[in-house]
């Protein structure tokens, strides 16, 4: 199998993998950063979101070979400490049930934050598709609002 | 935020690092070492921390928090030092309602109600003796608060964690004092969740995330066909994908053992399998439908029997019927299935998300061949239950190809496969009729429940005489006052497998009631609420939530243009619940629901912010099903596969939801279901409200 070198939470990390590897699976079998759920695996759920050059990505459906030098980041790396905005909001809400949608919810409000710093109602809805089971968006919804109050 | 890096991981940074399934923190082996464990779910360390083993699985519903807040309001703890463990199986975790280690059935709060409050007021009274012994002092003149013995006369203090030696050699209290609930200090406040912080920054470990030394990856084969087995198999192609390693035949299909899951999925997909397909290769959802429409046109065995129901149809003034159908549904957990296994010959262990201790150690102690005690179950986070963790078929799996292959195993399941072999949710078919007064008041009341039993495949002999209790559940518990009541129920099995689903039987009967209710209502031209609210009379905790539900949502107050409002009330796991939705149907039938509001009587609570939690959550859970579920059969098999064909509710579609929770002195009731079973009434009540037209089969869908 090919090495492939991909940068992640800003490290550079070698793997030996098949070239439609997802980069999903890169992460939480090869590289260990399990933070990252499997949901579906056609894209459909988010629970796989990740950052690549800060867009939010859903990398199950991201080949490793299209990765390229692309920068990775995943919930362990969106703060070092823990304490980036977003997450800061998602306790101040408890917004948590499960949990275990809510890292690819995260990814994405701060991808979405990012660009849009006051979200509206209507721009939360077409950024967050993300599914969650356990029906935390009323939640979710206000911790997003919080944490643009918060930039 | 640092006190609460419980439960966490080591750093993953390491490429390739393999971590243990747990790397206890330094401060978690002192908890662990700690010298005071008067109990089985209590540890003081000498560091003043509280571990409280927690024994029952966390899948959203807030046992983590809950079950802690009940023994630390009467440890009088320091709640900033309480951080939680899960617990192993073993006899002391035996859920005293079901007399097995699980969760379900929204018992975790009853269940724990007295034993975890005892566990604390033990401990409580034993560092309270400790502190007395050590300054000589009258044990009276003693007090425990937030997290240390004080007393006042001498004002002298001692933390638990210096009394944590000394309460050890202290003798258990036999009997203890609890406290009043009404005196309670953290408990029934909203309190926040203590798995929150662990859920935002990716260390929460759910099963999936289990990484032991020297573990493979499955993916299993099975038979797209109910109840079919595996005739012969070619294993070339799968062997030929690099990073597969081995193929073994198991006794739900063929695991495919790889590296990691990329490899092993791509070769259980290049697997070519011969399948015996079996008789259920002949159901399809039309051949069920005909078969339940026939099945409805006989008596079935009565449920319950009250006056003379039909002498009083035969004289009432009117007669109404209905007949409603609903459909199969699968729990989709955000987290696949999977359980990670290790079988040897001195013993096993069993890293899995499940909602059975006991079940998993049983089939570790059978499969492995090693007593129970050799058995090890580690219960991991889940990433939702729904009932679908209190299976044992994803630990059965793992078990087997662990044995097979003679390393720790990981299967992980696809979406696809959790979708495709789930234990559904009964489809079902209610036959109604009712007669009524003059005055449009219901005289008669007749209910067949045609469904599949649940109770059959998991617990047969709770079927007695063709009738399982279970599937009647909120058919048979009449509130409304009705002399002349009949229900039978006609158990039809159809190949499908059936399973706990959020709500279980409720899901649908409640449905059914709560609509046909609606119908009475309309025939006799009544407000719908108005006639629920007579019918209630005798019904004072019905009663309640049903007002406080329409006072708050302002029942008979004008809404905008092409908005109404219905209304559903049910209990179940003895608590109430009462929901007003307020829908919109667009000139295409698309239904929007855009506000729902929600009131629960479940007596004494814990927690209320996990209640309004729970209530959100089960709503969501209810009118993803009401809207858009369906779990449709062709040939013997699922015809949907994952998110894009079984549709789930999102952001964008999201009603604002409000919870009001009746303050109570009675009995605890469950919290994590009872919000469901109303929603999908109140909504098909509503669209009626607006355009008139009945919803007598679920799913919604669109309304044509």
């Amino acid at each position: 199998m090919p090495p492939f070198t991909v940068t992640v939470n800003e490290r550079p990390y070698t793997v030996f993998v098949a070239p439609d590897t997802p980069l999903l699976w890169v992460l939480r079998d090869n590289i260990g950063l399990t933070g990252t759920k499997f949901g579906c695996g056609v894209a459909q759920c988010g629970a796989c979101t990740v950052h690549l050059d800060g867009e939010a990505t859903r990398s199950c459906v991201t080949p490793i070979s299209a990765v390229g030098t692309a920068k990775v980041t995943t919930i362990e790396g969106l703060s070092p400490t823990a304490t980036h905005r977003v997450q800061k909001a998602w306790v101040a809400e408890d917004v948590p049930q499960c949990g275990y949608c809510q890292s690819g919810q995260i990814m994405t409000a701060a991808a979405l934050l990012a660009k849009t710093t006051d979200p509206s109602d209507a721009q939360i809805d077409e950024a967050m598709t993300n599914i969650c089971r356990c029906g935390t968006y009323q939640r979710i919804r206000s911790a997003v609002h919080r944490a643009a109050k918060e930039a | 935020m640092e006190r609460r890096e419980f439960l966490q991981t080591a750093g993953t940074a390491g490429a390739g690092l393999v971590i243990g399934f747990r790397i206890p923190t330094r401060r978690d082996q002192q908890a662990a070492a700690g010298p005071f464990a008067p109990n089985a779910w209590l540890r003081i360390g000498a560091d003043d921390s509280v571990l409280v083993i927690v024994d029952r699985s966390e899948m959203g519903q807030g046992v983590t928090t809950a079950l802690p807040l009940l023994l630390a309001e009467e440890l009088e703890a320091d709640w900033t030092k309480v951080r939680i463990e899960f617990a192993p199986a073993d006899k002391a975790y035996v859920n005293p309602l079901f007399g097995m280690q699980g969760t379900g059935g929204s018992t975790s709060v009853r269940a724990a109600w007295t034993p975890l409050r005892k566990a604390g007021a033990q401990a409580r009274e034993m560092l309270i003796t400790a502190a007395a012994q050590r300054w000589a002092v009258n044990r009276a003149d003693c007090r425990a608060e937030r997290g240390a013995v004080i007393h006042a006369k001498s004002r002298r203090r001692l933390t638990y964690g210096q009394l944590a030696n000394r309460a050890a050699a202290v003798p258990v209290p036999p009997e203890v004092p609890l406290k009043d609930p009404k005196t309670w200090r953290i408990a029934g406040k909203p309190t926040k969740r203590l798995d929150a912080p662990v859920k935002v920054n990716g260390r929460a470990q759910f099963g999936i995330d289990v990484r032991v030394p020297g573990m493979l990856v499955a993916v299993v084969a099975r038979s797209p066909v109910f109840g079919g087995k595996v005739q012969s198999f070619d294993a070339t192609a799968a062997k030929a994908v690099d990073g597969v390693r081995h193929v073994v035949q198991i006794s739900s299909g063929v695991a495919v053992v790889g590296n990691g899951y990329w490899p092993a999925k791509q070769g259980r997909d290049a697997l070519q399998v011969v399948w015996d397909e079996g008789p259920t290769a002949q159901v399809s959802s039309d051949t069920i439908s005909r078969l339940f429409a026939e099945r409805a046109g006989q008596p079935g065995v009565v449920a319950k029997h009250v006056g003379d129901p039909d002498g009083a149809l035969t004289s009432a003034a009117q007669t109404i019927e209905a007949t409603y159908e609903l459909p199969f549904l699968a729990h989709a957990t955000m987290e696949p299935m999977n359980c990670t296994a290790h079988v040897r010959a001195d013993g096993v262990d069993i890293w899995a998300p499940t909602q059975f201790q006991t079940g998993a150690q049983g089939l570790g102690a059978q499969l492995g061949g090693v007593p129970p005690e050799q058995v090890r179950v580690h219960t991991t986070y889940l990433g939702g239950g729904f009932g679908r963790r209190f299976e044992l078929d994803f630990i059965i799996e793992a078990l087997e190809t662990s044995k097979a292959v003679g390393v720790p195993v990981k299967v992980i399941w696809s979406r696809e496969d959790d979708i495709q072999h789930a234990q559904y949710r009964p489809a079902s078919l209610h036959r109604f009729r009712a007669g009524v007064d003059a005055a449009g008041r219901p005289v008669a009341w007749t209910h067949r429940i045609v469904a599949p039993s649940i109770m059959a495949r998991v617990f047969p002999n709770m079927v007695q005489n063709g009738l399982d209790g279970e599937a009647v559940e909120g058919g048979i518990e009449m509130a409304y006052a009705i002399p002349n009541i009949h229900v039978d129920y006609a158990l039809t099995d159809t190949g499908i497998p059936v399973g706990f689903w959020r709500s279980v039987n409720n899901s649908f009967n409640a449905f059914a009631v709560e609509t046909f209710i609606d119908e009475l209502a309309a025939a006799a031209r009544t407000d719908p609420y108005e006639y629920r609210r007579t019918l209630l009379a005798n019904a004072p905790r019905h009663r309640g939530v049903l007002e406080l539900a329409a006072t708050k949502a302002g029942w008979g107050t004008p809404l905008p243009a092409g908005r109404a409002r219905g209304i559903a009330v049910h209990k179940s796991f003895e608590s109430f619940v009462a929901e007003v939705a307020e829908v919109s149907v667009s000139s295409a039938g698309e239904v929007r629901v855009h506000r729902v509001v929600c009131a629960v009587d479940c007596g004494m609570f814990v927690n209320p912010d996990t209640i309004e939690a729970q209530m959100q959550s089960a709503i969501v859970y209810g009118l993803t099903a009401a809207l858009k579920g369906a779990i449709t059969i062709d040939r013997g098999r699922v015809q949907q596969s994952n998110f894009h064909d079984y549709e789930m509710l999102r952001m964008s579609e999201m009603p604002v939801v409000e919870v009001h929770i009746v303050p109570s002195s009675d009995d605890p009731g469950g919290v994590g279901e009872p919000g469901t079973p109303p929603i999908a009434p109140a909504v098909a009540n509503a669209i009626f409200a607006a355009t008139g037209k009945r919803i007598r089969k679920l799913p919604i869908g669109t309304v044509a």
